[in-house]
């Protein structure tokens, strides 16, 4: 007998998924049309928003589940980022021919490897620190936060002695230059096609984290894990080789994160994580810590009132974000999607 | 008396600064119900917690079947076959029923591998698991958490069951189902040992008894004998248990 199938048949109350924030992000969208007035830029802004968004997404989705897992603020998260950006550096450098071809393969194809040696270097480096630099401050938010940061500031200056100090140009392979032009109500609307590109991986991402987290034994661990690792261990499950993982994953998220990134701005300098960190810690606040949907739906938020901001009143938008995290813990005070036990 | 099979000698538990158990002596017989009685901060929910490696003995022997828990980390020690039901429940609240149950089948990679006729026992024991099988379990009464917090607990057989405070803020209906459920867990042979301050419930169920008092263990034996001595009562508890009817 299928147990499973049997009791679901037979069950009566369903949960109800409480879609306020998500149709708060929709509202978001919808409220910046008749603001920004012409339908083509918003098409513009909001397709460059998700892009962005997305990546955000995906550079802070490792960061929540680590802090909602094992207690740990993580401020050398950002480390992995930059860390990521320069290996595409090198990669795509090193690979020129594939990069400067005018097929859309090559093209993609370079960017694939860039992205697979960025994860797995990051993955190597996170694991280190983690070993190293995390382990020996556990349950200690002070020194978590005095050491992480210390170790951010010792991976930025081993950057500068492997890649230089300087800034390093990451051009967009060939055929990801430029954008798509389209006809939206008389006007023409421009989607930059790399956009398009970051939009596609960061949804494969979070689709791939839905999948583990809400479909594997693995992913009912993390969620269990995030809401009260002791009783997990309880179970009889080692938390801690799960949490090394977990590290690991996310490092290697950031390292990903860091190539997409490199690539949005087309240049990378060391300080990249350092400036991304804000950010990303603005999105799993707001988001709810140890969220992964908060972190999806905070990180969207966050992507498109940059660009709306952005185009509306370049002056506020730079604190546009912050504006953004207080008005959504006034709300919510402990963000978008609060983890329960936490 | 049957055999141990988990037994405490001279167990010491320190907390940072604050040393909690001094000495515990106890004795789970197999296949009973074995009462742990005493006042607030007697350090019942603490010789649990160091049972199970949650905090560390700082001194003495925890043996189960034979085998020395006190140096082994939580995960190993409930590997060895001891569901731990914690005074907080410890229920994932996010998680629905299903999940919760399916985590806790350390066997099962999905709901399907689940053992189908224990399953129905457990229904059987817990009707309202079945009916809210799909809903979040933060959002169930005090009462269905519980029953989930044991069933949880036996979702696979275990060799020992450690309870703690089961009946803590429930209403009395769902007390008396709470004890029909454990009786009916008693008469599977079940051992377990159970923290209790409900002496209805202590007294329905329990075999044996172990009164605890300033981190130590101060009276041990049979509960039916505690029940009919209202003078041992007053003595080890500090009031009759007559007063908790």
């Amino acid at each position: 007998m299928n147990a499973a199938s049997t009791t679901a048949a037979s069950a009566i109350p369903q949960a109800r998924f409480d879609g306020k924030p998500i149709a708060l992000l929709a509202a978001l969208a919808l409220g910046a049309l008749p603001l920004i007035g012409s339908p083509s830029t918003w098409v513009t802004l909001t397709v460059a928003g998700l892009a962005m968004g997305l990546i955000v997404f995906i550079i802070a989705s490792g960061l929540t589940l680590v802090f909602g897992l094992m207690d740990v603020l993580n401020f050398g998260h950002g480390v992995f980022i930059a860390v990521g950006a320069f290996v595409a550096t090198s990669v795509m450098g090193g690979m020129a021919g594939w990069t400067m071809s005018p097929q859309l393969l090559p093209n993609l194809g370079a960017i694939f490897v860039a992205m697979l040696a960025a994860m797995t270097v990051a993955g190597a480096i996170g694991f280190a620190f983690e070993r190293v630099i995390v382990r020996p401050v556990y349950g200690q938010h002070l020194k978590q936060i005095l050491i992480t940061m210390g170790g951010m500031i010792v991976g930025e200056e081993i950057i500068k002695v492997v890649w230089g100090p300087q800034q390093i140009p990451l051009p967009l392979p060939e055929s990801l230059r430029g954008a798509f032009l389209f006809a939206v109500f008389g006007d023409t609307a421009a989607i930059e096609k790399y956009r398009v590109l970051a939009v596609a991986i960061g949804l494969v991402v979070f689709g791939a984290m839905l999948w583990v987290l809400g479909r594997t034994k693995v992913g009912l661990l993390v969620r269990a894990g995030v809401q009260d690792r002791e009783m997990v261990e309880s179970l009889g499950y080692r938390i801690e080789r799960l949490f090394i993982a977990v590290f690991v994953v996310g490092s290697a998220l950031a390292g990903l994160g860091g190539v997409l990134w490199g690539l949005y701005q087309q240049s990378v300098v060391p300080q990249i994580g350092a400036q991304v960190n804000v950010l990303i810690f603005i999105v799993i606040i707001i988001g709810g810590l140890g969220s992964t949907l908060g972190c999806f739906v905070g990180a969207l938020m966050v992507g498109l009132l940059a660009n709306y901001s952005g185009f509306l009143a370049p002056k506020v938008a730079l604190f546009s974000n912050i504006g953004l995290m207080v008005a959504v813990l006034l709300w919510r005070p402990q963000g978008l999607y609060p983890v329960t036990n936490r | 008396m049957s055999d141990a099979l988990l037994t405490l000698q001279g167990v010491h538990t320190h907390i940072g600064a604050y040393h909690i158990l001094h000495g515990v002596d106890l004795e789970v017989p197999a296949g009973e119900v074995t009462m742990l009685l005493g006042r607030n901060g007697a350090g019942k929910s603490t010789t649990l917690r160091t049972i199970m490696g949650l905090w560390r003995a700082s001194q003495g022997r925890i043996a189960f079947k034979g085998r020395a828990l006190q140096a082994m980390r939580t995960p190993d020690i409930a590997q060895t076959g001891i569901g731990y039901v914690p005074e907080t429940m410890g229920i994932f609240s996010d998680l629905t029923v299903k999940e919760n149950l399916l985590l806790a089948a350390r066997q099962a990679r999905r709901a399907a591998d689940l053992d189908a006729q224990r399953l129905e026992w457990i229904f059987g024991l817990f009707p309202a698991l079945k009916k809210f099988w799909l809903f979040p379990a933060g959002k169930l009464s005090g009462g269905q958490k519980q029953m989930l917090a044991i069933a949880r607990a036996i979702v696979e057989p275990r060799a020992l069951l450690l309870i703690d405070e089961p009946s803590k803020g429930l209403a009395p209906a769902i007390v008396n189902n709470l004890i029909a459920a454990l009786r009916e867990l008693k008469s599977q042979a079940a051992t377990i040992l159970l923290v209790e301050q409900n002496f209805q419930m202590a007294r329905a169920l329990g075999d044996s008894v172990a009164v605890m008092d300033d981190g130590r263990v101060v009276h041990r034996g049979r509960m039916q004998a505690l029940a009919e001595d209202e003078t041992l009562q007053q003595r080890l508890l500090g009031l009759s248990l007559a007063v908790h009817q």
